[in-house]
């Protein structure tokens, strides 16, 4: 009898367990520093909150997002973006093209990405939205995959004119925000595509990555993102983990003030290239030697990296003779002099990436080697920007993202253009390239970009205005209570709609 | 505690009185000394707020331009001083220059998560420290008196996060009780808040111990005890009595190391506080934040202040000669 009442108890508690839907529990570093997306779109996009026009797939091919298929006139001016039958916004009401008209006409007005198209109107045409351009500009679907261009209902707009609210069009809902670390996720009931399989989410922002680690190991958390490389050995002999891998598009580069008398001679640019120790860092630093950067695009980014190119690796004795080359002598205190002046410069980075930091002072030693003395300053993230721009830079450590915009031809555009950028070229300026970035943005056939892609790569490679060192990886892990992870390494969606519950 | 005596009455007044000018004044202080802290800052104002908007990656040259036009950066200091003090002067706190919230909202989410986390550090640590002190200076030289002693110099000696992740390592990773980090429920606020219990009643139960331990030197406990009065009362009405003023005392000088052992603990422990809000808002140089902050700090230490002046009042009533 006893026995039996046990068993009973047993089997409705577990049933009003079931019932009670469990969220799914995902931790990760980005902070919801404020809610427009020009400042946090990206989290509402990963988490499939809000839809951008264009989204793209693990292989960076366009994919279908708002839009369901788009299509440039002959001229290559005018643009025609077909949005989704039936899609709805989280309070009911329809995506209209004049909504998303609004939309992209404002972000157009602001300091994303896409105020780097050659706009001339945007306009909504019955059930399509047209974007008209002062030139022909074949990358512009892959701008419209930015997430600063996430289109959200006027009611997420407040009486000031900014957005107080996140009401979105994507599979999920949300239910609670608390800037800057805490947010809650339902399935929406106006998704008309596939009911997520965890109804509700969880995403709380944890900075510290030794605390994320621990998240993932006391099984606190269903999907942990972005772990440190030290912890992700442990990790990966935990059972109950599953740890993914993916390679994303970002480059830790030293970006050298090529006006400065240091570093205007590129055989001096060449020499510091050939005195890093890319490998031994990466081994050590990343814990994965693979990541040693031997050009400035990663294999994951299609296109733009070439397995022909000779690669940049470590070479003291080429570096020691491109010095004298170039006038540099060692002098009594072993660094190297040249017309009086020692090789002397303070090389500039910052902590937004804890790995930063370490990199620079091995950079540091291995400059040493040479007769190169280097200091290393941690700063602000403005700080390469700002020095930049008054011209003061001598040689800053910079992570830089080359899928802001999908097509590395965004970034490209950006970087190298004369003048440089916060992130790009600094003294440097290359017309061929220039010609290349603009013929590459109005081509649209990828056979026909293919040799100009090679070509700018090379003169990259050749020039060396940014001296690549390290490529990244992105690891997460999942506990294996969940199933249908699927890893973006372009980080736009991270598709927590497909994941379910393991049985 | 009765009706009390007119003096005594005048002199509770005065001590309020004098407490809420004091207000007055950490007001217009904290508004002026934040922004010109802040401003003095080496680094353009307008690049660092536009990296604590947009972030690393974006293109923040381009982004600081919009920036200095929208805050009207450009304008002469003294012009954006006076700005500011009116706006304090109204009693508007105004929005954050980073997340474009109200002040009052980001306080309200922030400093409550602060006050729960630092609510039940106290709490806690009451219960741990205190107790001791009590056992340690009834009996000095005694067991839990050195037991006590060596407890108190290593967990104070130990920075916060290191405690932290020591309890992390045990709490959550070894017997799974609570959770490694987290903010929402009362299982995410125990691990940080015995964090911070720990170093607080470090300390408590030493004040404790000398505390008792003086009061049980003093010729009234002796002539207590000589008249035959039951040991748990000579403890109650005597050494309870008069060893809690400096233990109550100290309570405010424990709100300063709160506030120093928030910001690695809530940074440690993923909890949206005020101590991670005011160390962003400094490096994104938002100085409404920062005003904000400092403003609701001090405010909060001067309340604090004057409950504790009341709460010795209470327990002292005598009049203190000056």
């Amino acid at each position: 009898m006893t026995t039996k009442l046990v068993a009973i108890a047993v089997a409705v508690l577990s049933m009003t367990g079931m019932a009670a839907a469990k969220p799914l529990k995902v931790v990760g570093p980005w902070e919801i520093a404020g809610i427009d997306p020009a400042q946090s779109g990206f989290v509402f996009s990963r988490m499939q909150v809000a839809e951008t026009l264009v989204s793209v797939d693990a292989d960076g091919k366009l994919t279908a997002g708002l839009a369901t298929s788009w299509s440039a006139a002959e001229d290559g001016l005018t643009w025609r973006f077909r949005l989704r039958e039936a899609a709805r916004f989280h309070d009911g009401s329809a995506v209209t093209a004049a909504i998303v008209a609004d939309t992209l006409r404002k972000v157009q007005g602001g300091a994303g990405a896409l105020s780097q198209v050659p706009v001339a109107g945007i306009e909504p045409d019955g059930e399509d939205v047209v974007i008209r351009l002062s030139k022909p500009f074949a990358a512009l679907p892959a701008y419209l995959v930015n997430y600063t261009t996430i289109i959200l209902a006027p009611s997420s707009i407040g009486a000031s004119g900014k957005v107080e609210r996140i009401v979105g069009s994507g599979p999920y809902r949300v239910k609670s925000l608390t800037p800057p670390l805490n947010m809650q996720l339902e399935a929406a009931a106006e998704w008309a595509g596939a009911k997520p399989g965890i109804a509700e989410v969880d995403y709380q922002a944890v900075g510290q990555g030794e605390t994320r680690a621990l998240m993932a190991e006391s099984g606190e958390a269903d999907l942990v993102f972005s772990m440190l490389p030290v912890s992700v050995e442990r990790l990966k002999r935990n059972p109950n983990l599953d740890v993914r891998i993916a390679t994303i598009p970002r480059t830790r580069l030293l970006k050298v003030n090529a006006a400065s008398p240091l570093f205007s001679d590129v055989r001096v640019r060449r020499a510091i290239s050939a005195t890093l120790d890319r490998e031994g860092t990466t081994r050590v630093i990343l814990r994965n030697a693979d990541l040693a950067a031997t050009q400035l695009f990663p294999k994951a980014l299609a296109g733009w990296h070439d397995p022909e190119l000779p690669p940049l690796k470590r070479d003291l004795a080429a570096a020691k003779a491109l010095l004298a080359e170039a006038g540099w002598t060692p002098g009594a205190d072993g660094v190297l002099h040249k017309d009086g002046k020692p090789f002397s410069f303070t090389l500039l980075t910052y902590a937004s990436w804890p790995e930063l930091p370490p990199i620079a002072t091995a950079i540091q030693a291995q400059l040493k080697q040479v007769g190169i003395d280097a200091k290393v300053s941690v700063g602000n993230a403005s700080e390469i920007p700002a020095r930049h721009k008054d011209g003061t830079l001598e040689m800053g450590l910079v992570s830089r993202l080359y899928s802001i915009v999908p097509d590395a031809i965004g970034t490209l555009r950006d970087d190298y253009k004369s003048g440089g950028s916060d992130w790009g070229a600094t003294g440097w300026s290359n017309d061929e390239l220039n010609a290349l970035v603009e013929t590459m943005a109005q081509t649209s056939d990828p056979a026909a970009r293919a040799p100009m892609q090679r070509r700018a790569i090379a003169i990259l490679q050749s020039e060396l205005p940014s001296i690549p060192v390290t490529w990244s990886e992105l690891a997460v892990v999942a506990n294996k209570r969940v199933t249908g992870l699927r890893i973006d390494p372009l980080e736009v969606n991270y598709g927590l709609a497909a994941i379910r519950w393991a049985q | 505690m009765g009706s009390l005596p007119s003096a005594g009455r005048n002199r509770m007044k005065r001590l309020v009185l004098a407490r809420l000018l004091q207000a007055g004044l950490v007001m217009l202080v904290v508004g002026i000394l934040c922004f010109v802290l802040v401003r003095a800052l080496p680094g353009d104002p307008a690049m660092r707020i536009a990296a604590g908007r947009y972030g690393p990656d974006a293109n923040i040259t381009e982004a600081a331009e919009q920036v200095r036009r929208e805050l009207g950066l450009d304008q002469p200091l003294l012009v954006q001083l006076g700005a500011s003090l009116g706006q304090l002067a109204r009693l508007d706190l105004g929005h954050s220059v980073v997340t474009g919230l109200p002040i009052t909202k980001e306080l309200r989410i922030q400093l409550g998560a602060t006050l729960w986390l630092s609510g039940s550090a106290l709490a806690l640590s009451l219960l741990l420290g205190p107790p001791i002190g009590l056992l340690a200076g009834l009996r000095r030289g005694g067991w839990v008196d050195n037991a006590s002693l060596g407890g108190a110099i290593v967990l104070r000696s130990l920075p916060p996060f290191v405690l932290g992740l020591l309890l992390i390592l045990v709490f959550a990773m070894l017997l799974g009780l609570f959770p490694p980090a987290g903010y929402g429920t009362w299982r995410d606020l125990a691990l940080p808040a015995l964090t911070l219990a720990l170093g607080l009643a470090a300390v408590s139960s030493r004040v404790a111990r000398d505390a008792v331990a003086a009061v049980a030197r003093t010729p009234y406990l002796a002539f207590a005890r000589l008249k035959g009065l039951p040991e748990a009362v000579v403890v109650r009405r005597h050494v309870l009595r008069n060893a809690a003023i400096p233990v109550i005392s100290y309570l405010a000088l424990q709100a300063i190391y709160l506030i120093e052992g928030v910001v690695v603990v809530e940074t440690l422990f993923g909890i949206p506080g005020i101590g991670h809000a005011l160390v962003h808002a400094v490096i994104a140089r938002d100085v409404p934040m920062v005003q904000g902050t400092a403003l609701a700090m001090g405010l909060l230490f001067v309340v604090i202040a004057m409950a504790v002046d009341l709460a010795c009042h209470w327990l002292d009533p005598r009049p203190k000669r000056t």
